[in-house]
């Protein structure tokens, strides 16, 4: 079997005991890569030649010691390019290392390419891209889900073991559920931000896309822990995650957001997800309903918060220092519109049109300050729901994959595909989604584990005992 | 300004800039360095590359509160970061990190010094009141590149983007021009004990806008204000001032109407010309930056800031005219550098005649632009000089050729007068030897002085001192002459 099928911690072990070389690995992901990658388009460019070299050099003792992992294309990688999959960052080569891809480094780790994503991460299909669509391996005229589309896919498609993303309102946990991979949104300040190009800074964070909720757990492990370069990471000492699994949710209290279930949701997803519910219970865990109210709310609150921060994140794209400049401009004001114009696609345009106008002067109470009280109310929220469960158990997505160009006109409807995932990312906890099950049609339904701030520990615990008592994770697509 | 004749009144609130020193830049670990070869200290933070995030210096932000603890400022317990938005080429992020809703400080002032004031008005009322400036908040940023337009193209050097800056915020307490010109020597005084900023205006280290109207004396109501920009110098804001109150006045008294608008000053043409208007100012949409933290002042940056708060200028005046009896005017001199004033303080202390030790140091020793920090001139040498000098060992002019002697080659003035063989000749016998002879010599001069020529006796004196080679004792020949003549 092509070692692209197993997951990383099995492949640590074969490493250590010198059954295989770091180099088998890439060269059997580099043929899946020419088996498939035409048909998926996961990513905006594969290392061949410096994921061999790399591995040639790997030394495996260390924790990722010679393991291929793949970049979403908003981290900065030494002399790598980051393109943001936006036609404005052409030409732009990143002179450092985001804290996330020198910890990788640091662990071993070998980097096999860059994947595609919704440009600047503002998207739920990676259709947004400007270096093309990405399809979803088990049905390509399916969308991968986003905006980590790409590292999703490869991960799925069985073209990378592990890659990252990074989740703004759902961006790691929408793709994995689905693509049927596993991934982890950890909590806000858990990991650096330093180099991921920021979308929305309050919300960002960078996590991995898994098989497995143990390589999950593996990754997480060596990105975790304060940066002196990220004023909000938490300052806590490392950890090392699921280092003793259970394998029991014996008296773990799991709450049932009632607002998570709503009418009109596909059916498919709500008995996935109810049945994965009743195995947790079968086997000791407490099951609860409870509420979080500003549900409804939060996707408005999303928009208005995550569109001002990206207002000014995206600001500093002007042609002037990096990336696409506008050719002959007469003045400075026109090579910054041509550049702009030019350079960024209509879903970015849009959201810092949006982002501009809720700052604007005389609508900032309505809009940016409203919203920023309401974030605080969905934060106590969850505060109250954790005073009386361990977790929160939720669909990941309301539905499974939806066609490429489906809702490419609307986008409204666009934006539900992250309303069970976008209030995480406003409450600053983790989740995580893993596979619970599949459609009649054979796509992937996402199960959705939410903890409290910094209680990745239990919630991967919980996950693991689940995927370890099911056979979702060893599902392959067939091609 | 009251106008010429009293019919306006201008109001006067400055925004000074001020760039804090420190090792490091304010969000990054570049060298905050003056200087530089361009773009030698930058780093993908202060050039705004994507993914890079700011992280605060706390240095400058120590050096921003003991700044508002010496103007007497209310400081913020929880101070926050926001970004301010515009596009411009100097602005790496097309952003700044600014403070909008808590800044670090809020309220306090700034007092007049009279000596600050501009020469020639130092005596009158309007510097003699000692006004204090109210403040309205001083807040930190970061600063912009500098632009560099050349025939075809323009240049950005982005050594100083990142670095530093303090907004200090006055409200419109400010009426003149000598007033406004007093306030930023008044504050850069404050900021030199400190130690929180060069302040050197022609450095750009202190950079000022200010905002002008003026109103008919005794309105209550503010009349339309005007910014003016590109202010390099303290004298230059006091000349821009002066041209465009003058020109506010003109307008209206010709039954015109004044715009709000921003004004540039040109310095060279001596007048100032329209940048934009209000219609075209910017909605800056300031909000939170996310990367920041929220900065917690009272847990230990209040308290350490508090440990490094100075003896303050106005103080040190009092004291030094007090302790040390030197005029109003040396103690204002004295306050404006700590280091000269601290070499005045260690010889001062060596000797009873700190005033004389004053007059040596600040008119003979400063016109030769000495470092108190490294000059081999020993403070103590200035003491001794002083005591030489009213002991009567030595005539003033005598003290003038050690003074000079004491620059040239340093060492003892007690030594030099010994070398240069000034010592006075105060043994009485040999005095009275020469006076006799003076008076021998010049028969006429003697007739002239005992005819009430009072003046005639300076010729007998001179023929003394010329015989001794300068050593006589002035004051003893005098006594010596008098009584020889009386006789």
């Amino acid at each position: 079997m092509s070692l692209a099928h197993e997951t990383v911690a099995s492949l640590r072990r074969r490493l250590a005991k010198k059954e295989i070389k770091s180099r088998d690995i890439v060269s059997d992901l580099l043929k899946e890569i020419d088996a498939r990658e035409k048909t998926i388009h996961a990513y905006t460019q594969v290392d061949r030649e410096s994921a061999l070299k790399a591995a040639d050099q790997a030394d495996v003792s260390l924790p990722l010691g010679g393991i291929p992992i793949a970049l979403k294309d908003n981290l900065n990688a030494i002399g790598d390019p980051c393109t943001c999959s936006s036609k404005i960052l052409e030409g732009y080569k990143a002179p450092y290392d985001a804290t996330a891809v020198a910890r990788l480094r640091q662990a071993g780790a070998v980097f096999l390419g860059r994947t595609n994503m919704d440009e600047f991460a503002m998207g739920s299909s990676t259709e947004n891209s400007a270096l093309g669509v990405t399809r979803n391996p088990w049905d390509s005229s399916r969308i991968p889900g986003g905006s980590s589309g790409g590292s999703a896919a490869a991960v799925a498609g069985r073209i990378a073991l592990a890659a990252l993303g990074s989740d703004t309102g759902g961006s790691i946990r929408q793709p994995a559920a689905l693509c049927g991979c596993v991934g982890l949104k950890p909590t806000y300040g858990r990991i650096s931000r330093f180099g991921l190009v920021a979308f929305a800074s309050s919300l960002d964070q960078i996590g991995p896309l898994t098989r497995t909720v143990e390589d999950s757990a593996l990754l997480l492990s060596s990105l975790a822990g304060h940066d002196p370069r990220d004023n909000t990471t938490d300052p806590r000492s490392p950890e090392t995650f699921l280092s003793k699994p259970m394998n029991s949710v014996k008296g773990l209290k799991v709450g049932l957001p009632k607002e998570y279930f709503i009418p009109g949701m596909d059916g498919e997803t709500e008995k996935a997800v109810r049945a994965a519910a009743d195995w947790f219970q079968k086997n000791g865990a407490e099951i609860k309903e409870v509420s979080l109210p500003l549900t409804p709310s939060a996707i408005a609150v999303y928009y208005i918060l995550a569109t001002a921060e990206a207002s000014a994140n995206l600001a500093r794209f002007d042609g002037v220092r990096y990336g696409r400049r506008a050719a002959d401009p007469r003045d400075v004001l026109d090579l910054y519109q041509r550049t702009r114009e030019e350079g960024f696609g209509p879903e970015v345009k849009r959201r810092i049109i949006l982002g501009t106008f809720v700052l604007s002067a005389g609508y900032t109470d309505a809009y940016y300050r409203k919203a920023q009280k309401v974030r605080g109310l969905i934060r106590q929220d969850f505060e109250k729901a954790f005073q009386g469960c361990d977790l929160l158990l939720t669909p990941t997505s309301p539905e499974p994959a939806f066609q490429l160009g489906e809702r490419t006109q609307d986008p409204l409807k666009m934006y539900l595909a992250d309303v069970f995932t976008i209030s995480v990312n406003l409450a600053g906890t983790c989740g995580i989604s893993l596979p619970c099950g599949f459609t009649k049609s054979n796509l992937p339904i996402g199960l959705q584990l939410i903890g409290p701030r910094f209680g990745e520990e239990k919630m991967l615990q919980a996950a693991h005992a689940y995927e370890q008592s099911h056979d979702f994770w060893k599902r392959m697509p067939s091609w | 300004m009251v106008s010429a004749d009293g019919k306006w009144e201008a109001v006067i609130g400055l925004e000074v800039h001020c760039q804090v020193r420190t090792a490091t830049k304010m969000f990054c670990g570049c060298a905050n360095q003056y200087g530089a070869a361009p773009n030698t200290h930058v780093c993908p933070v202060c050039l705004g590359l994507p993914g890079s995030l700011p992280v605060p210096n706390e240095e400058a932000i120590r050096k921003t509160i003991l700044t508002g603890l010496m103007l007497g400022c209310r400081i913020a317990p929880v101070a926050r970061f926001d970004r301010k938005n515009y596009f411009y080429p100097d602005m790496p992020k097309n952003y700044q990190i600014s403070q909008y809703e808590d800044p670090l400080c809020a309220g306090g002032s700034v007092g007049l010094d009279p000596f600050q004031f501009p020469k020639e008005l130092q005596e009158t009322e309007e510097a003699q009141a000692r006004r204090k400036i109210r403040l309205v908040r001083i807040h930190l940023e970061e600063d912009v590149a500098k632009s560099f337009h050349f025939e075809e193209r323009s240049g950005i050097d982005f050594n100083r983007a990142g670095t530093p800056l303090m907004e200090i915020v006055t409200e419109a307490d400010l009426r003149t021009p000598g007033e406004a010109f007093a306030f930023l020597g008044s504050l850069r005084q404050i900021l030199w004990a400190g130690g929180v900023s060069d302040a050197d205006m022609e450095k750009g280290q202190l950079r000022c806008d200010v905002n002008v109207s003026v109103r008919p004396m005794g309105e209550a109501k503010f009349g339309t204000k005007v910014e003016l920009k590109n202010l390099n110098s303290i004298s230059g804001v006091r000349r821009a001032l002066v041209h465009e109150i003058a020109r506010q006045i003109a307008v209206v008294e010709k039954g015109g109407s004044l715009v709000q608008e921003t004004r540039r000053w040109d310095d060279n043409a001596g007048a100032t010309f329209t940048m934009r208007t209000k219609e075209q100012a910017h909605d800056y949409r300031y909000f939170p930056d996310p990367d920041l933290l929220p900065v917690r002042t009272d847990r230990g940056l209040q308290a350490a800031a508090k440990k490094s708060v100075p003896e303050l200028p106005a103080a040190m005046q009092d004291r030094l005219v007090k302790d040390f009896g030197v005029t109003a005017y040396q103690a204002s001199v004295l306050s404006c550098d700590r280091l000269l004033c601290g070499y005045y303080e260690k010889a001062a202390a060596k000797t009873k005649n700190k005033a004389a030790v004053a007059n040596w140091i600040l008119n003979d020793f400063l016109s030769t632009q000495p470092d108190p920090a490294t000059t081999p001139v020993k403070p103590e040498y200035f003491a001794e000089l002083a005591d030489l000098v009213t002991t009567g060992k030595i005539n003033s002019a005598q003290g003038k050729k050690v003074f000079a002697e004491l620059v040239a080659n340093p060492s003892s003035p007690h030594e030099i007068v010994k070398k240069l063989g000034l010592e006075q000749i105060s043994d009485l016998g040999a005095l009275m030897a020469m006076c006799e002879e003076a008076i021998a010599a010049n028969p006429r001069s003697v007739e002239d002085y005992r005819a009430g020529k009072m003046n005639a006796i300076n010729a007998l004196k001179g023929f003394v001192m010329k015989k001794s080679q300068g050593k006589a004792n002035p004051v003893q020949i005098d006594e010596i002459l008098k009584q020889q003549l009386g006789a």
